[in-house]
């Protein structure tokens, strides 16, 4: 087994995906969070070799999981991997005072070592001459130059990598690392003695950031961006969502065309097909959202990104590095906390993932819109300004202020400490390769649809079954919903939710929904008995209807409150299961968010109440 | 002159580093990303209301809050 190491921004990740191609398997270090890329590759002579991608670090010093696991993969101290046989070192050409320090601590290891002198081209471009001669005989390992994204020096790279792994050199741990700040010293008087340079340090990204970090042309340019992501989220998807819907409709038909009514039948299409593929159904927006995650990663434009949010975001105790992911959470939550990796801070991280599902995602526009429809009146308040965008604002607001205070009193309790800082390396601007993006596309969709495979399915069953038994005696005149399972447990709920101006239906609304909000709609038309016959636009109509003529105003608006703060999807938790490795935050979230919602249905219901609306 | 003082686009040097006023954290990813005395350093970009500053460290640059900033003293190259 051979590592691949370096410094973040190294081109590390680049290198990998040219040396092993789509032969990847991604997986997660037991116990920690880090991310575990293994790759096949050959030799030139047909020997096949193993390659881990370890997380980008600066150093070795155990501080944040990913360098504590890099530290146990060198010193083979890390369970489920062997010690490296190898190690190739990757170094950014154009940076070299800093990534030779790394190097450095590395090669004092003792491990047959390769440096990968990446992104020469870049150096090139930049004016720099580099000496690799020079350079391999101070360092005292062979250096290959090499332009991952171009796929140049890959040659040379694995006939290195050919010699050091048949070589069989033995490691010998050498002392402990010596202290930063000398080898800092000596990385820079290397890098002086090996470098020539004509021209000053990147030209170019200096100045795209004369713009991209202006104080008012930034982040403007930073809002169209947002607003251009979110049009493509929404609008890109429309196409793909209607297909997935169509297929999922296909193979419903299909099961119920071929099997016989009963159990089997029922569990395969009430479950299994419309469970699984209303979670599915999030895949073309997860993916166009990634696509943009992605390359604005690619680019070297996320880190302005986080440098322009960084003040707003420091008010309530996060970094700038949460914008992302959290305004990624206003489409969907998922994509959302899978993208707070980028946050290396971990108590920054789990404040982010925490407060994640308050943003209003698009799930919630269903229920939303239903209930506004139902009970708030189309009319104006101010020229141009309805009172119905008017309380889904409010809603929205709603959600982003419950964010703001939540993350203000975690930061102070639960995720308290930790750095919190801001402090990190801005790399240059960059196009992005498509063969990266392509990869990392690949992943978080597979991720996403292994997730939908196991948990997801099975709690879509559990859910199901819930709802389905007993079956009430058929021409009985009892509704199957209320004399189910869920029905019971609505019972049970009725006394919990009945103080917040809930009524029984809505206690029996709010089960299956667990699986994801916009089932609110379609389970209210079930217990409200809305003939599925009719089109989605009759029945919404007539639903309308019948929630207007069932519930008090007060009621509606605190269902509305209920909304903006209950974790009802059932893959965000599984994804904080997965991100946060156990179920120990799943279930916080899920008790913190569910108490939230019913103190906020509470204050709406009462207050209405009280001003007698 | 103070790190987060220094006016921008303006070649200076590092004079010394308040180590100890730093929490260790912020100190050590200070080192890491090559923050030493006699290293030359430039103020690129400011953040809107007082937000974090950006600078040239060598030939990478850094973002970093002011209150971090504070703790770098830099004299004209």
């Amino acid at each position: 087994m051979v590592a691949l190491v370096g410094n973040p921004n190294a081109g590390k990740s680049a290198l990998f995906n040219a040396l092993t191609g789509a032969r990847q398997k991604v997986g997660n270090y037991p116990g920690v969070t880090v991310e575990r890329k293994v790759g096949r590759m050959a030799l030139d002579d047909g020997r096949p070799l193993e390659l881990v991608d370890l997380p980008g670090t600066y150093s070795l010093d155990p501080q944040s999981p990913d360098e504590q696991v890099t530290r146990d993969v060198l010193f083979g101290r890390q369970a489920g991997e062997r010690t490296p046989s190898a190690l190739v070192v990757v170094i950014d050409a154009t940076n070299l005072d800093n990534h030779l320090r790394f190097v450095l601590q590395l090669v004092a290891l003792g491990l047959p070592t390769i440096v990968a002198l990446n992104m020469i081209d870049m150096a090139t471009r930049d004016g720099l001459e580099i000496d690799t001669v020079r350079l391999a005989a101070e360092l005292g390992v062979p250096v290959v130059p090499t332009v991952a994204v171009r796929k140049r020096g890959l040659q040379e790279l694995r006939a290195a990598l050919d010699r050091a792994v048949s070589g069989g050199g033995k490691a010998v741990f050498a002392s402990e690392p010596k202290d930063i700040t000398a080898l800092q010293r000596e990385a820079r008087r290397i890098a002086a003695a090996v470098t020539t340079s004509r021209a000053p340090a990147s030209a170019w990204t200096q100045r795209l950031d004369r713009v991209a970090l202006h104080p008012v042309i930034g982040p403007i340019l930073l809002a169209s961006l947002m607003f251009v992501m979110f049009q493509a989220v929404f609008s890109w998807s429309k196409m793909p969502v209607e297909w997935l819907g169509s297929l999922q409709a296909g193979l419903a038909n299909m099961a119920v065309e071929t099997l016989p009514d009963g159990f089997v039948r029922s569990l395969l299409v009430d479950g299994v097909i419309n469970g699984v593929g209303s979670v599915i159904a999030y895949l073309p927006q997860i993916l166009i959202l990634f696509f943009f995650i992605l390359m604005l990663e690619a680019s070297g434009y996320m880190v302005r990104a986080a440098f322009l949010m960084d003040r707003l975001m420091a008010g309530v105790g996060l970094s700038g590095r949460a914008f992302i992911p959290l305004l990624s959470s206003f489409a969907c939550a998922i994509p959302g906390i899978m993208a707070t990796r980028t946050i290396d801070d971990q108590r920054d991280r789990l404040t982010t993932i925490l407060i994640a599902p308050l943003m209003t995602c698009s799930a919630r526009l269903p229920v939303y819109a239903m209930v506004i429809g139902a009970f708030i009146p189309p009319k104006r308040v101010l020229p141009g300004v309805g009172l119905q965008g008017l309380v889904l604002f409010c809603l929205y607001l709603a959600g982003i202020a419950g964010a703001m205070g939540a993350a203000m009193v975690l930061r102070r309790t639960v995720a308290r400490g930790g750095g919190g800082g801001f402090l990190l390396e801005m790399p240059k601007y960059q196009m992005p390769v498509w063969r990266d993006v392509a990869i990392g596309l690949w992943q978080r969709a597979y991720l996403f649809m292994r997730r939908a495979g196991t948990v997801i399915l099975s709690v879509t069953i559990g859910l199901w079954l819930l709802t389905s038994y007993p079956q009430a005696p058929a021409g009985s005149g009892l509704k199957q919903s209320e004399y189910s399972i869920a029905g019971h447990i609505a019972s049970l709920l009725e006394p919990v939710v009945r103080p917040v101006g809930f009524n029984h239906d809505m206690a029996l609304a709010i089960i299956p929904t667990m699986a994801a909000r916009e089932v609110a709609v379609s389970s209210l038309q079930t217990i409200y008995s809305i003939d599925a016959g009719d089109d989605e636009k009759v029945g919404q109509e007539k639903l309308a209807q019948r929630l207007h003529n069932a519930w008090s105003l007060p009621t509606a608006l605190a269902f509305l409150a209920w909304f903006v703060f209950a974790p009802q999807c059932l893959s965000t938790i599984a994804v904080i299961r997965r991100e946060t490795n156990g179920w120990r935050w799943p279930a916080f979230t899920l008790a913190y968010l569910f108490s939230l919602a019913w103190i906020a249905a509470g204050i709406t219901f009462w207050t209405a109440t009280a001003l007698g609306l | 002159m103070r790190l987060d003082r220094l006016p921008l686009r303006q070649p200076s040097r590092i004079a010394s580093i308040d180590w100890a006023g730093l929490a260790p954290r912020d100190a050590r990813r200070l080192r890491e990303l090559g923050f030493d005395d006699g290293v030359a350093i430039e103020a690129l970009h400011h953040g809107t209301l007082k937000g974090p500053l950006a600078c040239r460290v060598g030939r990478m640059i850094v973002a970093l809050r002011r209150a971090v900033a504070a703790a770098v003293t830099v004299e004209p190259a």
